[in-house]
């Protein structure tokens, strides 16, 4: 397993602790030996295809399942025994796909959830405005489209203000707006220093908004650390799009020749330069050195997706 | 155990089947059979209008004990296998709630629908016949609806127990026909067949024991006992010792019918924890 690599500020203490965690059903390892810490008001991102293993780990740190080995503390607490009750008032939980009642309103929905928590009393027709339901308060859950349906379910996480929430698979069915304004909550929330933990099979989405990310493959936290970090650990190499006139390209060729970079293709109007990224200054130089020539220059980083393909494969 | 969350979940239950008409329905079914069974009861000897209390309570022994024990199963058979079936279960169980609480409150919330619509269905022919009713008459018709009560509870506790250890809906829903015609209609036929079969040399002592092994036949004796004309229209329950047939022991053994499928269940459901 790759090292944990260092957050945004490492003093701060871990809320999730899992340590050596593991879950058998008979000889499938679901989950086999898994390590993760994620620290106080981070937002932390858990990725892998399906079978991964996500969903079981989601389980055991909700204490909906219980492990076959190892250890998971919420806020230095075990999920499960006596005092699983403190520990599940300062969680909020989002499931994949999520299924609430259709022939309550989402007034009442909420209202039912708020009395399972033991946070009865608070203002719901508030929280569901925070969503962008407030229109459909009154209306039964049936009528709800999926992206209402996920909202109202969103909004049922956030009951009661938990300290730490688990999402998994929170953006599925929601527009590109409804998105926008449901990662907008969620930065709120981290200022205010809730921890969050969601699963998105879009990378792209997620890459852009999590503090740190764990990468799980067969059971197996396979990477974890900021995106820069897992690019870096991977040693993923750098693509340089050099625009110049097909006449010139000999002379990029030529520069580049003494550098330890990797392939050097000619296309329509520019040369595409692969290069891993400790030689990234130096082709920058030497590209400089070529004065008028280059008439632009595009560097692309590793998008995740090679991340997480790379570690998955 | 926190009663707060039982009462969230047994609350839910409820209000859903009295939003829903389930309650409404089921209450004008018994209050249709009632009235008719009460007024028509006696048409085969050529009369109608009310006759007797005995008569009507003994006719409707008869129908209850196969509409209850169906409207039991039939509420009760999907209230859990149903959640995990729709996938919200798992929120359900990530709130902090135990198992054994949602158990219990899913099963009251049942048993309180349940209980209302019977209480409501013949209670309103109670209300209707007890001009002419004396106060020993009333007596055994609160009797009846208070052993109804009980069956309907004893049913849906099995119903809970089947909803627990099913895979899926389907298959619950076909154990829940299977325990009705077994209890309903085999249990007996196969006590009778026993009988007859070694001509009554054998299980004739143990007989009215085993009777005790199934709420319905408990349920027959509780109210046939009590109405001393109509005992010898009733084929097995005659058999049954008097020295038994106290209705606080078999309210006992009713009771007993409540708890334990219902502690089958719970101990079942949270082994599942280490299942789901």
């Amino acid at each position: 397993m790759a090292d944990i690599s260092p957050a945004p500020s490492d003093t701060t203490r871990a809320v999730i602790t899992a340590r050596g965690v593991r879950k058998h059903y008979g000889a499938i390892h679901a989950v086999d030996g898994v390590d993760l810490d994620v620290r106080e008001g981070e937002l932390f991102g858990l990725i892998g295809h399906n079978g991964a293993g996500k969903s079981t780990l989601f389980k055991m740190m909700l204490g909906l399942i219980p492990l076959s080995a190892g250890e998971i503390r919420i806020d230095g607490a075990p999920v499960s025994g006596g005092d699983f009750r403190a520990v599940r008032r300062k969680i909020g939980y989002l499931p994949e796909n999520v299924v609430l009642y259709d022939n309550l309103t989402g007034l009442e929905t909420l209202h039912f959830f708020a009395r399972l928590k033991g946070v009865a009393g608070q203002n719901h027709a508030a929280l569901l405005e925070r969503v962008g339901l407030a229109h459909a308060a009154r209306r039964r859950v049936r009528e709800y489209s999926k992206g209402m349906r996920q909202r109202l379910g969103f909004a049922q996480a956030l009951l009661g203000q938990p300290r730490i929430l688990f999402l998994d698979e929170p953006t599925t069915g929601l527009d590109p707006e409804a998105i926008r304004g449901f990662y907008a909550i969620l930065r709120q929330l981290k200022s205010q220093g809730v921890t969050t933990v969601i699963t998105s099979h879009i990378l792209a989405e997620i890459q852009e908004r999590v503090d740190r990310l764990a990468i799980m493959a067969a059971g197996q936290v396979q990477a974890s650390g900021t995106v820069q970090a897992l690019r870096e650990q991977m040693a993923l190499p750098l693509w340089f799009s050099v625009r110049v006139a097909p006449e010139d390209f000999e002379a990029v060729r030529a520069a580049l020749g003494s550098l330890p970079v990797g392939a050097i293709e000619a296309r329509d109007d520019h040369v595409a330069v692969q290069c891993p990224r400790e030689a990234k200054m130096a082709v920058i130089a030497a590209l400089a050195a070529l004065g008028d020539k280059v008439r632009d220059l595009g560097v692309r980083e590793p998008s995740l997706e090679d991340v997480f393909f790379g570690f998955s494969d | 155990m926190e009663f707060s969350q039982i009462a969230a979940i047994a609350g839910k239950e409820f209000w859903d089947r009295i939003r829903n008409r389930w309650v409404l329905a089921v209450a004008l079914v018994f209050t249709a059979f009632a009235l008719s069974i009460a007024y028509f009861g006696a048409a085969q000897q050529g009369a109608v209008g009310f006759r007797s209390i005995e008569v009507t309570i003994a006719s409707l022994v008869s129908l209850v004990i196969y509409l209850i024990p169906l409207i039991a199963l039939v509420l009760g058979f999907d209230a859990i296998v149903g959640e995990r079936e729709r996938g919200s279960l798992d929120l359900l169980l990530s709130m902090p709630i135990t198992r054994v609480e949602l158990l219990l409150g899913k099963y009251l919330g049942l048993a309180g629908a349940l209980a209302f619509s019977t209480i409501a269905g013949f209670g309103l022919v109670g209300v209707v016949l007890s001009a002419q009713l004396d106060l020993n008459a009333l007596y055994h018709y609160l009797g009846f609806m208070i052993s109804s009560v009980l069956l309907g509870c004893a049913f849906l506790s099995l119903a809970v127990m089947l909803s627990v250890f099913a895979a899926d809906r389907t298959r619950a829903s076909g154990l829940a026909i299977a325990m009705w015609f077994f209890f309903v209609l085999i249990f007996d036929l196969l006590l009778l067949g026993v009988l007859v079969v070694t001509a009554g040399q054998w299980g004739g002592e143990a007989l009215p024991y085993l009777l005790l092994l199934n709420p319905a036949d408990v349920f027959r004796i509780l109210n046939i006992f009590s109405l001393e004309d109509v005992r010898t229209l009733y084929g097995l329950a005659t058999v049954f010792p008097p020295a038994l047939a106290r209705p606080w022991l078999l309210g006992l053994v009713m009771a007993g019918w409540i708890a334990l499928p219902l502690a089958i269940a719970a101990w079942r459901f949270r082994l599942g924890a280490g299942r789901a």
